[in-house]
């Protein structure tokens, strides 16, 4: 399971890559992407909605599942990954790069040092992997 | 289904992870719920065959002189008085109407039926069929003596028949009949959860892995490969087949679930009869509807319905139909929304509402 160094998580199985000091895109993990399996079809904010830390911004379907897309900072929607409407699976073959979902211009910066490092975030996997069996 | 620690492997287990199969505990098993993907398994079991493990599956046997009386007192449909070699599907109720279970019986004589129970329903059917036959008949678990595998599509026939034999091909939907594999033998019978033919076979765990690979050797031209649950729940969602715990259980009736065709009201008194015949004379104030969505979004077991403002049930099943290529559920609604071509609503989780039209069944036509 790949979790890149440089980016940073949420609890809820998130990433965050922070692009400029108050930019950031997000996507969901590597984790996330296996654990829904075939992805089919997604559901995302616009750009120039507000969004906020914790709330449902999107959902993401997959054939068995589906599930929502947690903001992990307060700002407002930059850009939107059309690229995943006509192609919602790349988020399964590159949920770290093509498949990104939103980019967020973040209204309090000490929000992205609050999240999770990529060390915390495999330690979370380690623990749900576990629990597992 | 949550995850356990302690999930036993089925005896195909390690079929499946050689064929890169991803497991998944369900029912306290480790079942595989997809290998190539689950549209691509959906649309090779709609347009040739595929193999599914349901080892997961329980099997009970009622046998004796009394056992007629038994069987007919504990189901809703007539499985009693059919003929031997007869196959039938029956909601098993509580007093109170609930379903216990749905389950298909299968008649071997007038003193004794081979059940099929659904995997996370086993002990709890075990124990209500013990406490209901009274010591009038003997009821014993072979759960543990069986597995079992399910090989459906239209070209399902033709496979069966290469290994059990011509007869196969004239036997009708719902019936089934005793073989000979390896000295061992098996239940054949015509039913399936898919809506394709084909069948299930019963066999007993010592054979099961060669007659696994004695399948997909002898169907390699058919087109035949291991199907997991993910392919399972769609194509049994587009024929409308009820799934234990999602669509029915204890709290809903056969007449609700749109079952009333499994309900023998003249077959002579059996559990739950009195409050099903007064939902029949009376109506029931909800029933279980097949919808289609119109526009973008997936509802999933639990969403909430509304007609306008006001909540009217809520979504039991729901995926995206790989057949119809949009997104189709099942869902409880209040009287008269389930009128075909009644409008719904259906709350994505807060996020956005989708319009909905309630349909015919099956989703799709076999």
């Amino acid at each position: 399971m790949s979790v890149p160094k440089d980016y940073r998580y949420t609890e809820s199985h998130e990433w965050v890559r922070i692009e400029e000091d108050n930019v950031v895109t997000i996507g969901i993990t590597d984790y996330a992407q296996e654990k829904l399996g075939d992805i089919v079809s997604i559901d995302l904010p616009r750009v120039g909605d507000e969004v906020e830390r914790g709330e449902p911004i999107g959902m993401i379907d997959s054939q068995k599942a589906s599930t929502e897309v947690f903001a992990p900072v307060s700002g407002v929607v930059l850009e939107v990954n059309e690229l995943l409407n006509d192609d919602p699976a790349v988020i399964n073959t590159d949920p770290y790069e093509e498949g990104w979902l939103v980019r967020i211009e973040v209204e309090d910066v000490e929000q992205i040092d609050e999240l999770q490092s990529a060390d915390d975030y495999e330690e979370l996997l380690g623990k749900l992997d576990d629990e597992e069996g | 289904m949550s995850s356990h620690a302690d999930a036993r492997k089925t005896f195909l287990y390690d079929e499946h992870i050689k064929a890169g199969g991803k497991m998944v505990p369900f029912a306290g098993y480790w079942m595989p719920v997809q290998f190539e993907g689950i549209a691509a398994e959906h649309h090779r079991v709609r347009t040739k065959v595929g193999l599914f493990d349901v080892s997961h599956m329980g099997e009970v046997l009622f046998r004796g002189p009394r056992a007629l009386s038994v069987v007919q007192r504990i189901t809703t449909n007539n499985v009693g008085t059919v003929s031997p070699g007869k196959a039938v599907y029956t909601p098993v109720c509580l007093p109170t109407g609930g379903i216990v279970d749905d389950m298909i019986f299968y008649k071997v004589s007038d003193t004794e039926w081979f059940v099929c129970v659904n995997a996370s329903n086993k002990d709890k059917d075990f124990q209500w069929f013990v406490r209901q036959a009274e010591g009038e008949c003997e009821v014993l678990d072979l759960s543990e003596q069986y597995s079992q595998v399910a090989v459906q599509g239209p070209n399902g026939p033709a496979l069966l028949a290469r290994i059990f034999g011509d007869d196969v091909l004239g036997m009708k939907p719902f019936t089934f009949v005793k073989k000979d594999f390896q000295g061992a033998e098996v239940i054949l019978a015509t039913t399936g959860y898919t809506g394709e033919k084909g069948g299930e076979i019963y066999v007993p765990n010592a054979v099961v892995a060669d007659l696994w690979r004695t399948l997909l050797a002898k169907g390699e031209d058919l087109g035949v490969a291991p199907i997991g649950l993910g392919a399972r729940d769609s194509l049994r969602l587009e024929m409308k087949y009820c799934l234990y715990g999602n669509d029915i259980d204890e709290t809903t009736t056969p007449v609700e679930a749109g079952l009333s065709w499994t309900v023998k009201f003249d077959k002579g008194d059996f559990v739950g009869r009195d409050v099903l015949v007064r939902q029949r004379d009376e109506g029931c104030s909800r029933s279980l509807v097949a919808f289609v969505v119109e526009g973008k979004g997936i509802p999933r077991h639990g969403y909430p319905v509304l007609a306008g403002d006001r909540e009217i049930g809520h979504v039991t099943s729901g995926t995206l139909s790989p057949t119809l290529g949009i997104a189709v559920g099942m869902a409880y609604v209040a009287r008269p929304n389930d009128e075909i071509g009644s409008k719904l609503t259906i709350d994505i989780k807060g996020l956005r509402k989708v319009e909905a039209r309630v349909v015919q069944s099956p989703l799709v036509k076999r």
